[in-house]
């Protein structure tokens, strides 16, 4: 296998894009993506989405999406892991590239929600359930969140606060990222104020409805300094899934998947998780947040929440998470979301991160995940000088 | 848009049925928790109340401050969308009733809630014009919102009438200038033959409400060569509490310029009837010399804005009828199930 390298990235800012369309945001994206890498040459292209074909009614993404970015007759395919659907298109980038089948690849990541009111994206979502014996109950991802988070508190005995503080840390980063849907701080206070969704979920504990696009270039390591100057190493990609129902699951407060793919990740990295200079992880709620925590290895079962709470996982923190907001602040265009990860990373792994720079990160970690932790997509990046 | 010759307000009249249901009573009903509603509560009509009825009431109090003969009125306009007749207008039995007919120019306009600043425009042309020597504007709804749809705490019943005429001693506010700014934006709607409309959730907010009324706003004041500093008072449509807020925020007007003419919190949204009814109530206290810009907006979509200039008159005119105030406090109130038999949604 070849190494794999990162040469180009961008994102759109996470918003309600009222004006623009679907193909239009991965457009804007893909070609700044294009620009990012001095490249107009792409091999194939892997766009990740979960809900065009409800949203927009639109399938057949990867011909589309080529097209509209000016590169007809060029691979492409759209990659569907639900909320892990950009995670796992940059998996499928990072094989074909380090498989030597490909060189230049571009992996976006597009979705446009506020097409849907907002009772047909939560339908809409749960399409990443089962349906046969989950969906059709008319539950929704906020009530199985809500189911988590309600056990995880008896369970282990943890203050509701301490999980929402996952909340504020995120919105405190995303005050400074151009880029983010909510970029305001928020105190714990008006997290713990906000109105009750599904009950203990706070609205605020939840992430919003956005559209977004993100785009990366990848190519073969050896050849990365063809592209740009920062070439960022993809040491490890791995993707993994555990039972797709919850309620088929011997234990709902670990995450599976997460687990498995992040040890795979370590082991291929030949790192370990306190090796990792800055993380993200995908906190669709804050109870996700906490749970992804103890399934890449920071904390004990029932101590994930104590990081946020003692200030491990913010700017400066001992683990700096959600540097440019998270999924509560940055936003979560669904399909998008995992490949805003690794955007971001890039940045921080270059050194170009603004405000929200973590003084010599070397080494990130991204971890995407599609339903209850179904699926999982973890990214180990690594500066190279 | 400015008039060739100089026109204005020779009288204004609003009317709110006195019934009020709470936004926490339809809450409860729906089951919803919390204490966060889009308003406090909302003015229902009566049995025997209807979009003309409070037409009729409105212009009653527009024509005492008018001190003006109904025969005067060369053009009487009705804009709302909760017509009593789908086929009849509602202008033929307003001007009737308040005896204007029949040498009086009659129809009834819909643009949502924008209908009746659409009227206000129309009369001021044909006063400018000299084709009559005054026009009625009416804007007035009696809007129903789906049940246990978000818009249910807000679909409010009221109405305001206007007078326009060309400037004189009798004028007791003068129009400066207007600005029209139209989109095909489709936030909210009803399809022919349906009871209920349809709205596009959150779509409705920046990309329409806001879009539309900075636009006309920015528009109209650019015209006018004059900025949010020159105004006393701005009345912007009210579908809740918050909206007009934000916007008059957004543009630069601060909160106490939009107090006296906010009615939204207490009465509801009253479509076509919202912004005219804040102008009515912001003119009951406006002092002479003072400047109001209006603007209203309709889903659709659309805005009027306005710049008058309140003159001397208002003072001795504006206790000819009662103030909008007033009729605010003079209230009832009813459960979801009386409420319910008042808009009929259930019938015995």
């Amino acid at each position: 296998m070849r190494k794999v390298a990162i040469v180009g990235v961008s994102c759109t800012k996470v918003g309600e894009h009222w004006e623009t369309s679907l193909r239009d945001l991965f457009t804007q994206a893909g070609l700044k993506a294009m620009d990012d890498a001095n490249t107009a040459k792409i091999d194939a292209l892997y766009v990740g989405n979960m809900c065009a074909d409800k949203a927009q009614e639109q399938g057949h993404l990867g011909a589309l999406m080529a097209d509209a970015i000016g590169l007809p007759g060029t691979p492409a395919v759209k990659v569907e892991a639900a909320c892990a659907s950009g995670g796992a298109a940059i998996h499928q980038g990072f094989t074909a590239v380090a498989s030597g089948l490909y060189d230049t690849v571009m992996v976006g990541g597009v979705e446009k929600m506020t097409d849907l009111q907002t009772e047909e994206v939560s339908a809409a979502l749960m399409m990443a359930e089962n349906r046969e014996y989950t969906g059709f109950t008319g539950i929704t991802f906020v009530g199985l969140n809500a189911l988590v988070e309600r056990l995880y508190m008896e369970t282990h005995q943890v203050k509701h606060e301490e999980i929402a503080t996952f909340a504020v840390n995120d919105h405190k980063n995303a005050a400074t990222n151009p880029y983010a849907q909510y970029p305001f701080p928020v105190s714990l206070e008006t997290v713990m104020n906000s109105p009750l969704v599904a009950d203990p979920l706070h609205l605020l504990e939840c992430t919003g409805i956005g559209d977004g696009a993100a785009a990366l270039v990848l190519c073969p390591a050896e050849r990365a300094r063809e592209f740009t100057d920062t070439p960022i190493q993809i040491s490890a990609s791995t993707i993994a899934t555990s039972k797709l129902a919850m309620y088929e699951r011997d234990d709902l407060l670990t995450f599976q998947a997460t687990r498995k793919a992040a040890e795979s990740a370590y082991k291929l990295a030949g790192i370990g998780p306190w090796d990792v200079d800055v993380l993200e992880v995908h906190d669709a709620f804050t109870i996700v947040g906490v749970l992804s925590m103890e399934a890449l290895g920071y904390s004990e079962r029932g101590k994930g929440a104590r990081l946020a709470a003692e200030g491990q996982t913010a700017a400066g923190g001992r683990i700096p998470t959600n540097t440019l907001g998270g999924l509560k602040a940055r936003g979560h265009p669904v399909g998008a979301t995992g490949v805003y990860q690794v955007a971001e990373l890039t940045w921080q792994l270059r050194g170009g991160a603004g405000k929200n720079q973590v003084s010599g990160a070397e080494v990130g970690m991204a971890q995407n995940v599609g339903g209850v932790d179904s699926t999982a997509v973890v990214h180990i990046l690594r500066r190279t000088n | 848009m400015k008039p060739i010759q100089q026109v204005g307000i020779v009288g204004y009249g609003a009317y709110i049925p006195r019934y009020r249901i709470k936004a926490a009573e339809i809450a409860r009903v729906w089951g919803v928790a919390g204490d966060r509603f889009p308003i406090d509560e909302k003015a229902v009509v009566g049995l025997d109340e209807d979009t003309i009825t409070i037409a009729v009431e409105a212009a009653k109090y527009a024509l005492r401050r008018a001190r003006i003969d109904p025969c005067e009125l060369g053009a009487v306009y009705v804009g709302t969308e909760s017509k009593p007749y789908a086929v009849k207008p509602s202008g033929t039995v307003v001007a009737e009733a308040i005896g204007a007919t029949p040498n009086v120019l009659t129809a009834d306009y819909e643009f949502a809630c924008k209908a009746g600043t659409e009227a206000f425009q129309t009369c001021i042309a044909l006063a400018s014009s000299g084709m009559v020597k005054y026009g009625m504007a009416v804007g007035v709804d009696t809007a129903q919102g789906r049940p246990g749809d978000e818009l249910e705490y807000t679909a409010a019943c009221g109405g305001a009438a206007f007078i326009f005429g060309l400037r004189s001693e009798n004028t007791l506010a003068l129009v400066e200038g207007t600005y029209s700014y139209v989109t095909d934006t489709s936030d909210f709607w009803r399809r022919d033959g349906e009871f209920y409309p349809c709205h596009a959730g959150r779509f409705t907010g920046d990309p329409a409400y806001f879009r539309q009324i900075k636009c006309a706003a920015t528009g109209l004041m650019k015209e006018l060569q004059l900025q949010p500093g020159d105004f006393d008072y701005a009345v912007f449509h009210q579908p809740n509490a918050k909206f007009p807020s934000s916007v008059a925020k957004d543009l630069g007007f601060s909160t106490e310029k939009i107090k006296p003419g906010l009615l939204s919190p207490v009465i509801g949204n009253t479509y076509a009837g919202s912004s005219p009814m804040g102008l009515a109530a912001t003119l009951d206290s406006a002092k002479p010399g003072q400047r109001i810009l209006m603007v209203s907006y309709g889903s659709g979509a659309g805005s009027d804005a306005f710049s008058f200039v309140v003159q001397n008159c208002v003072a001795e005119k504006r206790d000819l009828a009662p103030r909008v105030w007033g009729m605010v406090d003079r209230k009832k109130y009813i459960d979801y199930a009386v409420y319910a038999r008042h808009r009929r949604k259930i019938q015995a």
